[in-house]
């Protein structure tokens, strides 16, 4: 009796076991499925370049200043944009170049992550082509440029004059990859 | 505990056990497993509490007088993480083991021998936890939040509050595997699980959302451990990953933790209630139910904590009308507790003004709940002490004040002895005045922008922080009070009748002596 009671509880406890594994395997689960649950609904859209809306059209009423900003944190790089700000009309292309450089002895893998000022300007920039959130690999005092196309839309409110498109560069450690498409 | 050991004599054979230190380390008896969680929580309670004065006395006046911003926020954090996972917790743990068994006619819980390891668990964690005062660079000091880029760049301290939560999750799911059984296999013949006392069944579905959500916070503590020493990057944005996913994650995690930390007290109140009316409890099914349901609705609002963290409008909707949907059954179980009282021949000893106090004030936190799930004004109270106020409301005077109610109530049970019922009624009145002086000038500090976890404020907030700040001081030593009360009464107090309250209904007072033998249903009763 004792001993068959005592089965049938082992039984039950090794079902909670089970599930309490399964609900940490879950834990880690919600990893890729944010990911793609953020990637299906196009919240945090990082990696696909953006499409231009149709009726995309030029407000050659309005100058808008875009200021270039490049830092680097915790690696040997010299970053800069080659030039520090464009005067644009919204709904124009813009072209711009980087330039990174390997001031160091070794090889490194740097990554560069956006920050846009002010916040909301990320709803009006579409970006077609850039190089951040993808690995650059530096030989030792290698050089290189990269080019950042983008429009900023004219539905930018009309009380915004300056914007300003930053990038920080960050070390990738060996081992670490890129953010995966 | 001496009490109980030296009645013992008086019951034969049944209560044979080894003596001195080694009868605690060894014991696989849920009693002397009940009374270690409960002294542990008490004791994590007074160490949780020294840092709350500590955080009081640093607000008393605006500036900084006692302690450095750094360790300020040591205090917030730990504050928090042991007063949740070292005292609120283990103390309901400690409930459940003295009163399920007792309660369904169970002679011990399920898997006597892991119920020992659960426990002593609890004093590895909190060592971890206070020891990492003294490391070099101090405790965590991120929040009991833990978010990161904080928690991923903080020292040595955060490495050993990242071991304590694992080692307190393996303890909560290891009880909660043995609650869960305990429950489902080894009730008395004829109680159903509709006939279960109410205690029984909160700690039931307590139990299975602790299974449900522990192991998710291990696995994000996990990915902060590998985050800060093998190179994963899943919350830092530098390799790739987010940190607001680990919001995400950790309040999948966080909301049904509070929960859990608030179904058990309904469980108590819901005992307490209809004794001391001396009416069965109103809407038993609907309480199961409503129970049950709170418990499937904390699952899917997680992300009302993170309003202001970044989501799209149709997510702030659907969290805000899910969370707003929880004040339905918890709407249901007011109204029957009070039902219960309706026309009932009440009288008012200590548990039962706690219990009171309890609907009376956790009311008052449930509805500044409601109120904050409101996105357009939870934007403006976010990180305020008006969530302090509230949590406060749910957690002080919900959780704590259902244990005392609950302590005060099974006392005599445990150790044959009553508690001085003058003394109770002087510790709930004055917990309860203080406990407002303390938290409800938190409403109007929040509301005027007050931010929380800064030791330092505006001129203008200083009249309230020092009310506050006096209110806690006379909190936490009202609390000492309680520590008086329960030795008194262990060693001395005058022996209780077999049935000191009248009203009780449930087997451990029907059905056993008063004090409860070391031994107990041995014999299963049977239930009509």
């Amino acid at each position: 009796m004792v001993d068959k009671e005592l089965e049938i509880n082992i039984v039950m406890m090794k079902k909670l076991l089970v599930f309490s594994l399964i609900m940490f395997v879950f834990g880690y689960a919600l990893v890729p499925f944010y990911e793609k649950f953020c990637e299906v609904t196009g919240i945090n859209n990082l990696l696909q370049p953006d499409v231009l809306v149709k009726d995309n059209w030029v407000d050659e009423e309005r100058w808008i200043t875009v200021e270039f900003d490049a830092n680097t944190r915790g690696l040997p790089w010299q970053f800069k944009p080659l030039q520090s700000s464009a005067r644009i009309h919204p709904g124009q292309p813009v072209n711009v170049m980087y330039e990174i450089t390997n001031d160091s002895d070794r090889e490194i893998n740097g990554q560069a992550i956006p920050s846009y000022s002010p916040r909301f300007l990320d709803k009006h920039l579409k970006k077609f082509e850039c190089f951040c959130f993808t690995k650059q690999v530096l030989k030792p005092n290698e050089t290189r440029q990269m080019p950042v196309q983008f429009v900023i839309e004219p539905s930018l409110p009309a009380d915004i004059q300056t914007v300003t498109i930053s990038y920080t560069f960050f070390e990738l450690p060996d081992g670490v990859s890129a953010v995966k498409k | 505990m001496a009490a109980v050991h030296g009645d013992a004599h008086g019951h034969g054979h049944d209560d044979h056990h080894p003596s001195g230190i080694m009868r605690w380390v060894t014991t696989t008896n849920h009693k002397d497993i009940g009374t270690m969680y409960l002294w542990f929580s008490f004791a994590m309670f007074l160490v949780g509490g020294t840092l709350a004065m500590g955080i009081r006395a640093e607000l008393y006046q605006p500036g900084i007088q006692i302690l450095e911003p750094e360790l300020f926020n040591q205090f917030t954090t730990l504050h928090g993480l042991i007063m949740v996972f070292g005292a609120i917790m283990p103390a309901f743990v400690g409930f459940a083991n003295w009163q399920v068994p007792l309660m369904i006619g169970a002679p011990d819980m399920a898997f006597a021998r892991m119920n020992n390891w659960s426990f002593w668990l609890l004093p590895v964690a909190a060592t971890l936890l206070v020891g990492s005062f003294f490391v070099p660079g101090g405790a965590a000091a991120g929040g009991w939040t833990f978010y990161p880029p904080l928690s991923t760049q903080g020292g040595l301290g955060v490495d050993l509050m990242i071991f304590a939560v694992h080692i307190l999750g393996a303890s909560s799911i290891m009880g909660s595997i043995n609650i869960i059984t305990t429950i489902l296999n080894m009730r008395a013949p004829g109680m159903t699980l509709m006939k279960m006392p109410m205690f029984v069944w909160t700690w039931l579905i307590t139990a299975y959302l602790l299974v449900l959500v522990m192991p998710v916070l291990a696995g994000v503590v996990t990915m902060l451990l590998t985050d800060r020493h093998f190179g994963t990057s899943f919350f830092n944005a530098a390799g790739g990953g987010d940190p607001v996913m680990f919001q995400h994650i950790f309040w999948f995690f966080g909301h049904p933790e509070v929960y859990i930390m608030i179904l058990p007290s309904f469980g108590i109140v819901s005992e307490v209630i209809p004794t001391f009316s001396r009416k069965p409890l109103f809407g038993y099914s609907s309480m199961v139910y409503a129970t049950a349901s709170i418990a499937i609705l904390s699952c899917v609002v997680w992300a009302h904590h993170m309003f202001t963290a970044g989501m799209p409008t149709v997510g702030q909707l659907f969290f805000m009308y899910a969370t707003m949907l929880i004040a339905v059954p918890t709407g249901v179980k007011v109204f029957n507790w009070t039902a219960t009282m309706w026309r009932g021949s009440m009288t008012f000893e200590t548990p039962m003004l706690f219990a009171i106090g309890f609907i009376f004030l956790f009311v008052i936190g449930g509805f500044s709940g409601v109120i904050c799930a409101i996105v357009p004004i939870d934007i403006q109270v976010q990180d305020t002490y008006y969530v302090i106020a509230h949590f406060h409301y749910v957690l002080v005077s919900g959780s704590l004040f259902a244990l005392f109610a609950g302590a005060y109530y099974w006392i005599p049970k445990w150790t044959g002895r009553m508690y001085n019922e003058t003394l109770g009624k002087w510790h709930f009145w004055l917990s309860m005045f203080f406990f407002n002086m303390t938290f409800f000038v938190q409403h109007f500090l929040g509301l005027a922008g007050m931010p929380r976890r800064i030791p330092d404020y505006n001129l203008q907030f200083a009249d309230f922080n020092m009310i506050s700040s006096l209110g806690a001081f006379g909190f936490g030593l009202t609390q000492l009070l309680f520590l008086y009360i329960m030795i008194n009464c262990i060693r001395s107090g005058e022996k209780a009748p077999q049935l000191p309250w009248d009203g009780a209904t449930t087997l451990e007072w029907t059905h056993l002596p008063t004090p409860a033998p070391y031994h107990s249903f041995e014999n299963p009763p049977i239930v009509k």
